[in-house]
């Protein structure tokens, strides 16, 4: 089925079964500024212990399986360091 | 960002190993390659980077890499052509307007961008961003307005809103001594030579989504040889406002949006009737 | 089959503009020199060639359209006079740290501040020592003639391009008012390839190009600065001047631009006279002719600079000479042009007794 809106993919997700999705933070990039973490419509998000070379809190996937492959954080990261897969069955 | 064909889940959503899922294959969103590896400079959480990406993914979009030519502006973004993959030109502070005046009467097939923040476009470089507007120059003009002088250390600007502290008000834009905040924004919007005139965000993932398609549009209008498009992006700078990068985007949403409010001004060459 | 016109210095810079195949010209009107973009308009050089020309809504506003299209690789141009000038100086030292090539033409006037719309030369200094800030130089070329006007303008985008550097014609508001023959140059054609290793036209089969001035980087200001040195240092290469009378002087006037043309009548008298003046008139003041004077100073007894200005390129002068004769000045001020006889009564003053 073709979606045309990212809004009408959340929608179909939420009432048929969830879709699986997964990001990728390019840790070293990343500079703890919590932005995604806050536009995340499933709470996948948190900042880590940890830092990384430049001393920043970087963003991981806490809870890895609600994430839906939405995009939502990518698209709001201002230093763009989020990947986004997401399963598609052909 | 790309469509992509969504089949729903037959079976009970169960734990999927990470790797099943990372793979090209299923690759949905990844940082357009015409933003260059260079680390942002950009304070974390600003806005900046956020539209630089938006401008890039349009342009790859639009296929007119080898044909765009952008201007970079003195403030915080003074080195926007380190992160952009086109050919920039550095301009003084404000002048950027009459840089893409020159480049695009004389490149008439080319795809001229500005990019400004608050001081560059709305305090020193007025006379530069009203006559090109005025005169319809056939130019797209990026406007990054966060009330504040970011790169100098966070002075007052023009669209500072009353009572906004910043380190030359530190009591708070007293509008007595020192004028409201304007909309150079509404301003330009009222010359003939504007052809889309819009206000833009991109601090949550739809007002992003809309940003990028009015970055689509203004490149468009460029490319019909329409007129001046001009975007306003209402950012957040919480360095200069003193905040979390999330309070920042809040305290934009309860005061700065009330007074710059977002949504398209001038469609089509017409003032869009409120 | 030679082009003559009897024309004004304004009107011979336009012509000459559109026949060097000038891509654009970017003004603003200041009198003494507006006839330069009411010419051009007039002359539909968009039918022409295709120039564009465009009033800006400020000299503030044409430099930064120099700016812009000088690094596309156009060959672009504005005039002004001294006020509007003052405007354009920070647009010029953008330009010539960016080193983007363009002509500025300057038809002096008289100041400072607002002045008078009279001729001066007293924009020597902010045109040779800088004017804008930084470590920069422009090539400077003194038309004296409306001849030299209409000659100068593609020689001075062949020293532009060659050294990717600003160039300006300092010219005054005589020479771009008075009227005088002219052979005009033939039309050259429009430039159709540009240096891809610079010019910022959309990076099509390269990597990006960057124009710009900033190195926030010390070692790397540090090595851009030497380079420019360097840079001016090469142009020397390319000085030109006119001597007059000098084989056999014992006395030399230096003079540029309309001061040298009342000069030459001045040597004349003082030749009828018997005394021995020569007139060695500097056609670019930067590279000035420095060596040259230095060498006239081992032959002459003494030198007077003559200008419309209270004391500019005397110093220059004086630095070439370096103290080996005395280095006298006489400046006419205000506006006002100095005649033949108020120079040779100085100079004679000057060498009572002595000489």
């Amino acid at each position: 089925m073709r979606i045309v809106t990212f809004e009408i993919v959340l929608l179909n997700t939420l009432s048929m079964a969830k879709a699986k999705g997964a990001i990728v933070v390019d840790v070293e990039r990343c500079k703890g500024c919590e932005v995604c973490i806050v536009n995340c419509p499933t709470d996948v998000l948190a900042m880590a212990e940890e830092v990384n070379g430049k001393g920043y809190h970087y963003a991981y996937m806490i809870n890895p399986e609600e994430c839906t492959g939405c995009a939502n954080c990518a698209v709001v990261c201002p230093d763009g360091v989020i990947t986004v897969y997401r399963i598609k069955k052909n | 960002m790309e469509i992509k064909d969504i089949e729903p889940k037959e079976m009970e959503p169960k734990e999927m190993e990470l790797n099943e899922i990372i793979r090209p294959e299923n690759l949905v969103y990844k940082r357009t390659p015409l933003m260059t590896d260079a680390t942002l400079s950009y304070c974390p959480g600003c806005g900046h980077g956020t539209i630089h990406r938006l401008i890039m993914e349009v342009v790859e979009e639009m296929g007119i890499q080898e044909e765009t030519i952008g201007i970079a502006p003195v403030g915080c973004s003074v080195l926007a052509y380190d992160f952009m993959d086109v050919d920039c030109s550095q301009a003084a502070h404000g002048r950027a307007p009459a840089l893409a005046t020159g480049i695009k009467r004389l490149w008439p097939d080319k795809f001229v961008f500005t990019y400004q923040g608050d001081g560059d476009l709305a305090a020193i470089g007025t006379g530069e961003t009203i006559h090109a507007c005025n005169r319809g120059e056939n130019i797209t003009i990026f406007f990054v307005n966060n009330g504040i002088y970011g790169m100098t250390g966070g002075q007052m600007a023009p669209t500072t809103l009353e009572g906004m502290k910043s380190s030359t008000t530190p009591y708070g834009r007293n509008i007595q001594a020192m004028g409201p905040p304007y909309k150079i924004t509404e301003m330009v919007a009222q010359l003939a030579g504007t052809y889309y005139v819009t206000r833009q965000a991109v601090h949550k993932p739809g007002p992003v989504r809309k940003a990028k398609k009015a970055i689509r549009k203004a490149l468009e209008v460029q490319k019909e040889k329409k007129g001046l498009s001009f975007i306003e992006f209402v950012s957040n700078c919480n360095s200069g406002w003193k905040m979390t990068p999330n309070d920042s985007n809040i305290w934009m949403e309860e005061h700065m949006f009330p007074f710059y409010p977002l949504g398209d001004i001038k469609v089509d060459g017409e003032l869009v009737q409120a | 089959m030679k082009e003559l016109a009897l024309m004004k210095g304004n009107e011979a810079i336009a012509e000459a503009a559109i026949r060097a195949g000038v891509d654009g010209y970017f003004g603003y009107p200041i009198t003494p020199q507006s006839e330069v973009m009411e010419y051009l308009t007039l002359q539909k050089p968009e039918e022409r060639t295709g120039m564009v020309v465009l009033q800006a809504e400020s000299e503030v506003a044409s430099i930064n359209m120099l700016y812009g299209a000088a690094g596309t690789g156009k060959k672009v141009m504005t005039s002004s006079s001294s006020p509007g000038i003052s405007l354009m100086q920070e647009g010029i030292s953008y330009i010539a740290g960016a080193e983007l090539p363009c002509l500025i033409v300057n038809v002096v006037r008289g100041g400072p501040g607002l002045g008078t719309i009279q001729p001066s030369q007293a924009d020597y200094f902010q045109s040779t020592k800088g004017g804008g800030h930084g470590d920069y130089h422009l090539i400077v070329l003194a038309p004296a003639s409306v001849q030299e006007m209409a000659d100068f303008v593609d020689l001075a985008f062949e020293l532009a391009f060659k050294y990717r550097n600003p160039a300006l014609i300092l010219s005054d508001g005589l020479i771009g008012q008075m009227m005088e023959k002219v052979e005009l140059p033939p039309q050259k054609p429009r430039v159709t390839e540009f240096d891809q290793s610079w010019v910022i036209t959309g990076k099509k089969g390269r990597e990006r190009n960057i124009i710009t001035s900033l190195n926030l980087d010390p070692d790397k200001q540090y090595e851009h600065n030497l380079k420019l040195k360097a840079k001016y240092d090469s142009m020397s290469q390319d000085v030109m001047f006119e001597k007059i009378d000098c084989d056999d002087a014992e006395f030399l006037l230096v003079a540029y631009g309309s001061s040298a043309r009342i000069c030459q009548k001045v040597v004349e008298m003082a030749r009828d006279r018997g005394k021995k003046v020569g007139l060695l008139r500097p056609q670019t003041l930067f590279p000035f002719p420095t060596e040259e004077i230095a060498r006239m100073a081992r032959k002459v007894k003494g030198m007077m600079a003559v200008e419309l200005s209270s004391g500019q390129m005397v110093e220059d002068v004086k630095l070439a000479v370096n103290g080996k004769v005395p280095v006298h000045h006489y400046g006419m001020v205000g506006g006002k042009i100095h005649s033949p006889d108020d120079v040779l009564k100085a100079m004679e003053e000057k060498y009572m007794g002595g000489y």
